[in-house]
């Protein structure tokens, strides 16, 4: 499968931080209308990543207005301008599929505190 | 129609201009020996043979051994003939040349031909795409069954060429028209878009449709 690899190593992206499930990020993604381009922000957990290579990608999921919102976005998208950490979570799960029907309390994540020597 | 010989490397993706998600197949393509030609006066048509994967002697029949001799070649595991369609010329391929994947270019379009991944002996509903019958409401022991093949009196036979269970797949199978997103001529690698039949490592026949 190596020669797989080599197919898109021009396209993954090295600049982004090391962002982990449970964290709250801001996805800066670019949208293009008409030849207009402007970016959009979307704000929310991180629930899941899956894939690798170029095909890795993780799940973002807000609540907005009462109503669960979920995004998938390929981690190496040229269309992502940039993905800034609010709040690292501490989790024991590799995906939050609980969240979805955590309700109250149960839908929150401790803050992870870094360790800082 | 001209072309190569190649290897299906396996799927992936990558990004087109906007941004988006593209599915790829990579193939291997070539390097191709030009081993001889067929000629109209010569042979009744007009055909480029291709050799791929040279091998040792004891891997090649003697039959085959002597036409390699004969064209001064290499030994090779896979020999192809590629007949040019109406406006192609194979006058430009010289014998004894070695064809790779810059053979062609990004954007154009190829027909890839394979061997599809063999399914065994397959019911209808796999094969043929039946829909089969009600998991309850009273169906009993005929969930993926096929149903009536045909009727009683008359005709009193059954019609050839009705849709039943049987072997499927590892049959020939070309999928025309697909576009040539990138050529890596570094590596000897070519990207279409979408899939091709076969297995990974399978051996495919890569050919130019313009």
């Amino acid at each position: 499968m190596d020669i797989l690899q080599i197919v898109g190593r021009d396209q993954i992206r090295t600049d982004f931080p090391d962002y982990r499930v449970g964290d709250t990020v801001k996805v800066h993604y670019k949208i293009k209308e008409g030849s207009k381009e402007r970016i959009q922000v979307f704000q929310g957990i991180v629930i899941q990543k899956r894939g690798a290579g170029i095909s890795k990608s993780f799940t973002v999921r807000k609540v907005s207005n009462g109503i669960g919102v979920e995004r998938i976005f390929p981690q190496h998208s040229p269309n992502i301008d940039k993905l800034e950490i609010v709040r690292h979570g501490q989790v024991r799960r590799a995906k939050l599929f609980y969240l979805r029907s955590a309700k109250g309390k149960a839908g929150r994540i401790k803050e992870r505190r870094r360790f800082t020597a | 129609m001209l072309g190569l010989i190649g290897k299906k490397v396996g799927m992936t993706q990558i990004f087109d201009a906007n941004g988006k998600v593209m599915p790829v197949t990579v193939i291997k393509a070539g390097p191709c020996h030009v081993i001889c030609k067929r000629t109209i006066e010569e042979n009744g048509y007009d055909a480029v043979q291709l050799g791929y994967e040279e091998v040792i002697a004891k891997k090649v029949s003697n039959p085959m051994q002597g036409h390699f001799k004969k064209h001064n070649s290499p030994l090779f595991r896979t020999v192809r003939e590629f007949r040019p369609s109406f406006d192609q010329v194979s006058s430009d391929i010289e014998i004894g040349s070695t064809l790779t994947a810059d053979y062609f270019t990004a954007d154009e379009y190829v027909t890839v031909v394979g061997n599809s991944k063999g399914r065994g002996f397959a019911g209808v509903v796999k094969r043929h795409k039946f829909a089969g019958f009600e998991q309850s409401h009273g169906v009993h022991e005929s969930y993926r069954g096929g149903g009536s093949i045909g009727q009683c009196a008359q005709p009193s036979r059954v019609f050839k060429g009705v849709k039943m269970a049987g072997h499927m797949g590892n049959a020939r199978t070309s999928i025309k028209h697909l576009r040539i997103v990138k050529v890596d001529i570094e590596n000897g690698l070519i990207m279409v878009k979408g899939a091709i039949p076969g297995h990974r490592n399978t051996l495919v026949l890569i050919h130019k449709e313009q």
